[in-house]
């Protein structure tokens, strides 16, 4: 699968908080339109810092990250780790919040919501309070509010990793049926292999903190990952290809060949 | 009958059994032992008290519950202000919150004869000392509430480029809205006690007599059944106050806040 032209590009990054702590150190990457880029690696390993820094939420200590399309620099998504919705409003109130902060009217965002919500498949929910919906509802929730902008590059930090096996599968078929469908450029945070090798057009791996780029490596499968995909020969190759690419990355031998039904592997 | 039926009514029982039982030991006690009056009423004579003094304990309610209404609104609304004011800038925080801390921890009967000296309307010399009590639970848990935003939520906000007006108003005000509501539980309850120890120590007779001066009159004249009347009537305030503010605490929050919503058993 090719990406289109870059649209955000970090070169030489580096990140360090001021208690000393190094999170990324001189990170390039490119990201390409329409591209689903699983960014790959331990707990630590700077990960989620990175996606603070693309979206303008922390500043880099050194390097510089370039937008080659400025109108997607301003329409960005994002989906944290956890739902993080507010539990005072309403499905409908939650997802509305962009465009109510950029100033539409309700009147206004009325559709755009109906749409979103239409998008995620919880039509019929847009009433309920948060804490009236499962965890995967509200992750759900989440992406909606992500989507309303219509933004042109979704940022996506570990979102399904606190759901059981049978909603992640269900969520991650539904992202990239939605990304391939409205061509969004995704980059999306996983410490999974196996969701790293589903979901991604190309899996970047960090090394463990400070965070560089260990490998990449594209991975081939069909334009629409569907469940098929799951128990094809090509996927588990490359997940066994990727899983080693982590380990060497890790600086820890690997011992056995992932076994696809354990943990996270397609069941 | 649905649990959370049986759930809503032995709260209610539950309490009511006790009382009933306490004050029927409390009533035989003193039928049985012979006790005076003047040393010990009955809850029955007390309650018989309340009834024939209520021409004069009434007003002296009403004066006390207009203290404690007042100071509570103003403690209220102050509390609310100052705790935004606090967290929008460093600098005012830093600066006022230890004076606030100061009136805090300045026992009340020690500056009450001063503010009743220097502010000659004796009600308004009530309601600052009221105040003083009541005021720092709602500073404090508002200001609690505004700082423990989610942080995540926050950076959702400066995602979408929200304003400081914008990330107040709708995240900050509403994650802090239980905990000024937890501030104005506490609050209510310590304004009627700033209220009745100001009136203590006023000690003011008159028309505009709060209870705490007919609880001081009936000791000198060991009216003690009246005395115990007018405490009932205070600790019988008190909990209206509280029966009230939950009730509003439950119908702010009963939707989505975990500390409102309705569990079974």
């Amino acid at each position: 699968m090719t990406a289109g032209p870059s649209v955000v590009a970090l070169r030489e990054v580096s990140k360090s908080y001021p208690n000393g702590t190094l999170a990324l150190d001189r990170l390039s990457l490119e990201v390409g339109a329409g591209e689903l880029l699983s960014l790959l690696g331990p707990s630590g390993c700077g990960k989620s810092t990175l996606l603070r820094l693309i979206a303008e939420l922390a500043e880099p200590s050194t390097g510089r990250i370039e937008w080659m399309d400025p109108a997607a620099q301003h329409r960005l998504g994002f989906v944290f780790q956890e739902p993080t919705l507010m539990p005072w409003a309403r499905v409908a109130d939650n997802i509305r919040l962009p465009l109510m902060l950029a100033g539409m009217s309700r009147a206004e965002s009325d559709a755009r919501v109906d749409e979103a919500i239409a998008h995620v498949g919880l039509e019929g929910f847009a009433r309920a309070y948060p804490r009236e919906l499962s965890g995967g509802m509200r992750m759900r929730v989440s992406i909606a509010r992500a989507l309303v902008t219509r933004p042109l590059v979704l940022l996506m930090d570990e979102p399904f990793a606190a759901l059981d096996e049978i909603t992640r599968f269900r969520l991650e078929s539904d992202l990239a049926e939605l990304q391939h469908r409205r061509g969004l450029t995704v980059i999306f945070v996983t410490h999974s292999v196996f969701e790293s090798v589903y979901l991604g057009h190309r899996v970047v791996v960090l090394s463990p903190r400070p965070g560089r780029v260990a490998a990449s490596r594209r991975i081939e499968g069909p334009t629409l990952r569907v469940e098929a995909f799951r128990t094809s020969a090509g996927y588990l190759e490359a997940c066994r290809e990727v899983s080693a690419l982590l380990a060497a990355a890790t600086q820890r031998p690997l011992a056995t060949t992932p076994s696809p039904s354990r943990g996270r592997g397609p069941g | 009958m649905a649990r959370s039926e049986m759930g809503r009514s032995s709260r209610v029982v539950a309490p009511a059994l006790i009382g009933v039982l306490a004050l029927g030991v409390w009533e035989g006690i003193v039928r049985v032992k012979h006790i005076p009056p003047y040393i010990l009423p009955g809850p029955l004579l007390i309650a018989r008290t309340v009834v024939t003094d209520w021409g004069t304990l009434f007003p002296s309610l009403l004066v006390t519950l207009a203290i404690t209404g007042a100071a509570f609104l103003v403690s209220a609304v102050l509390g609310l202000v100052l705790a935004v004011l606090f967290t929008q800038s460093a600098w005012v925080e830093r600066a006022f919150f230890p004076y606030a801390v100061i009136l805090q921890v300045t026992p009340l009967v020690a500056i009450a004869p001063l503010i009743i000296l220097w502010v000659k309307w004796i009600p308004l010399a009530l309601l600052i000392c009221a105040w003083l009590v009541a005021f720092f639970p709602v500073l404090s848990n508002t200001v609690l509430g505004l700082t423990s935003t989610d942080r995540n939520l926050v950076d959702l906000f400066r995602l979408y480029g929200a304003t400081r007006w914008q990330a107040l108003r709708y995240l900050r005000l509403p994650a802090a809205l239980p905990f000024f509501l937890g501030g104005l539980r506490i609050s209510g309850g310590l304004a009627l006690i700033g209220a009745v120890v100001a009136e203590f120590v006023a000690g003011t007779g008159g028309a505009q007599s709060g209870l705490a001066f007919r609880i001081l009159e009936a000791g000198y004249q060991l009216q003690i059944p009246r005395m115990f009347a007018a405490v009932f009537l205070i600790s019988a305030a008190g909990v209206l106050i509280f029966v009230l503010l939950q009730s509003l605490s439950r119908v702010a929050l009963g939707r989505w806040h975990e500390s409102e919503i309705e569990t079974e058993g």
